[in-house]
């Protein structure tokens, strides 16, 4: 099977046309519900033979259900690891379901996704369900609006494994009630340069939240970029728990403001002259590793969140953020790359996108 | 360098602050640092599941149900110890009195406030209604010592399951 990511409706990233509130800070919102099929063992536990009848009755009932009729499905256990490990850049399957740490690069059997222009279902990960609504910008309420309605719409056609006290029922106990993990993509580089960003981070965990990386759990915080969501999800309602992620994530966006404000004041030409070297790089390398091109990426994110730089687009720095990942530079030669080649590869992507934008003028 | 609140100790937190919109460094010692209530690390991402297999452990040590398996999928709570993950529905029915402390643990509670499920299937929700009154009938009756009573509670259990 050949996977080509242009039949998915935008590509699955929707979320990165920076159309949402304080898109410049935060690059996403993001609500993802667990549920599991009553009457079978939970993925981990389950046969392959079981998954397949899971993965079977689930692509039936969304011929059934509006929110996914249009839905591109890929089975991801199909799938070459290039392909698994293009969709996991895309945010569209988790490392676990796209079969990242297996060795010898086996995908779990039945696992499959279904993608829409702004949500997407994940079978057969941890729980059989991964229900995900992606919002551009900062917009947990829409997110979770969207996601309210795909759930009711799924969960008539197929019976939910539920419990009257419990809730809904998942494979971690982590997960167990509300099965929901509602996040935001946040950029927090002044908050790093400045060195507050600990207490941030610690004062999060007393608000019943906490942080990852881009790419989720177990993955590095890199580019300054972080993901926070709530902690717990039994005991509080849905709304309640994406309220008080908001609430929280709007004191922070602030104080990142703060902090960029106060960077610019007190230190403005250091600032300035970093910044202006990081799109230098990137205007002008021949060879870019991956994380460096990430922290340089964060630089010039910040430089056009701090108006220093004219005439580049949020949008053009989110895509120029997914695209020039290792998998998706290796679909755009159509071949495998080395480590090498890539960041051969990489260079000369990012610099053909910032020449193509805008002269800057600083 | 010193430390600028007790004069006498290195410094080895150095601070940056923001004070209505003035940045100030300051820098202290370990000792006036901790008094001060500052963590000289960024602390890692608490995670919930470390203290909650823990509890299990404890949980098992105090019960003889280590090897309390769920009947419908196998899973025994030692396999729930090992991988974290339970193997199906029922194993909530059957680890219910350790997972009821464990959701406590992680959750601060065990009684989901959210979205209520309306089934696809409402028989299905009829009997996932019975069985629970029936496991909680259960529970009292071996509570009680009533073992003829919990007996055909069980029976009657294993025949809707």
């Amino acid at each position: 099977m050949t996977l080509d990511l242009s039949l998915l409706p935008d590509g699955g990233l929707h979320w990165l046309t920076a159309s949402g509130e304080h898109a410049g800070i935060v690059l996403s919102s993001r609500i993802r519900l667990a549920r599991n099929l009553a009457g079978y063992a939970f993925p981990p536990r389950a046969r392959e033979g079981e998954r397949l009848r899971v993965l079977h009755q689930l692509r039936e009932a969304a011929g059934r259900v509006r929110s996914l009729r249009d839905a591109a499905f890929v089975r991801v256990d199909e799938c070459t690891p290039q392909e698994r490990l293009l969709l996991h850049e895309r945010h569209l399957v988790s490392r676990e379901l796209a079969g990242l740490d297996q060795p010898a690069g086996t995908a779990p059997g039945g696992g499959a996704v279904f993608v829409t222009g702004e949500a997407g279902v994940m079978v057969n990960e941890e729980d059989h369900l991964r229900l995900q609504v992606f919002r551009s910008g900062f917009d947990v309420t829409g997110a979770l609006r969207d996601a309210a309605q795909l759930d009711r719409e799924l969960g008539a056609e197929v019976p939910y494994a539920w419990h009257q006290e419990f809730g809904f029922l998942t494979a971690c106990p982590t997960n167990t009630g509300t099965g929901m993990r509602a996040s935001v993509l946040i950029h927090l580089p002044g908050l790093v340069l400045t060195q507050e960003i600990g207490k941030v981070l610690q004062g999060l965990q007393h608000m019943g939240l906490t942080y990852r990386g881009l790419y989720g759990e177990g993955s590095d915080v890199l580019g300054n970029f972080f993901q926070i969501s709530n902690q717990t999800t039994l005991g509080r309602g849905e709304e309640e728990l994406a309220d008080q992620l908001v609430r929280v994530v709007r004191r922070v966006i602030e104080r990142e403001e703060e902090a960029r404000r106060v960077l610019l004041r007190d230190a403005g030409y250091i600032i300035e002259d970093k910044l202006w070297r990081a799109y230098g790089t990137l205007r002008h390398a021949r060879t870019l590793p991956a994380d460096e091109a990430m922290n340089l990426l964060s630089g010039v994110r910040l430089a056009a969140g701090l108006n220093l730089f004219s005439g580049l687009s949020v949008y053009t720095l989110n895509k120029l953020l997914i695209f020039s990942q290792s998998a998706h530079l290796a679909q755009a030669a159509g071949r495998v790359l080395t480590e090498g080649e890539a960041n051969l590869a990489r260079a000369k992507y990012v610099r053909t996108v910032l020449a193509s934008e805008a002269q800057l003028s600083g | 360098m010193v430390c600028d609140q007790c004069k006498e100790r290195d410094a080895v937190v150095h601070l940056t602050q923001i004070v209505e919109n003035a940045v100030s460094q300051v820098h202290l010692c370990e000792q006036c640092a901790a008094a001060r209530g500052i963590e000289t690390t960024v602390a890692e991402p608490k995670h919930p599941l470390g203290d909650f297999l823990q509890a299990v452990q404890q949980q098992a040590a105090q019960l003889p149900g280590d090897a309390a398996r769920c009947a419908y999928c196998g899973t025994s709570l030692r396999d729930f110890r090992a991988s974290g993950r339970l193997g199906c529905a029922h194993c909530y029915g059957a680890f219910e009195q350790s997972l009821r402390e464990l959701l406590r643990r992680v959750h601060g509670s065990t009684r989901h406030e959210g979205w209520r499920y309306a089934s696809a299937d409402p028989e299905a929700v009829t009997r996932e209604q019975t069985l629970h009154t029936l496991r909680e009938q259960l529970q009292q009756a071996v509570a009680d010592e009533a073992f003829e009573l919990a007996a055909s509670l069980r029976d009657q259990i294993r025949g809707l399951e």
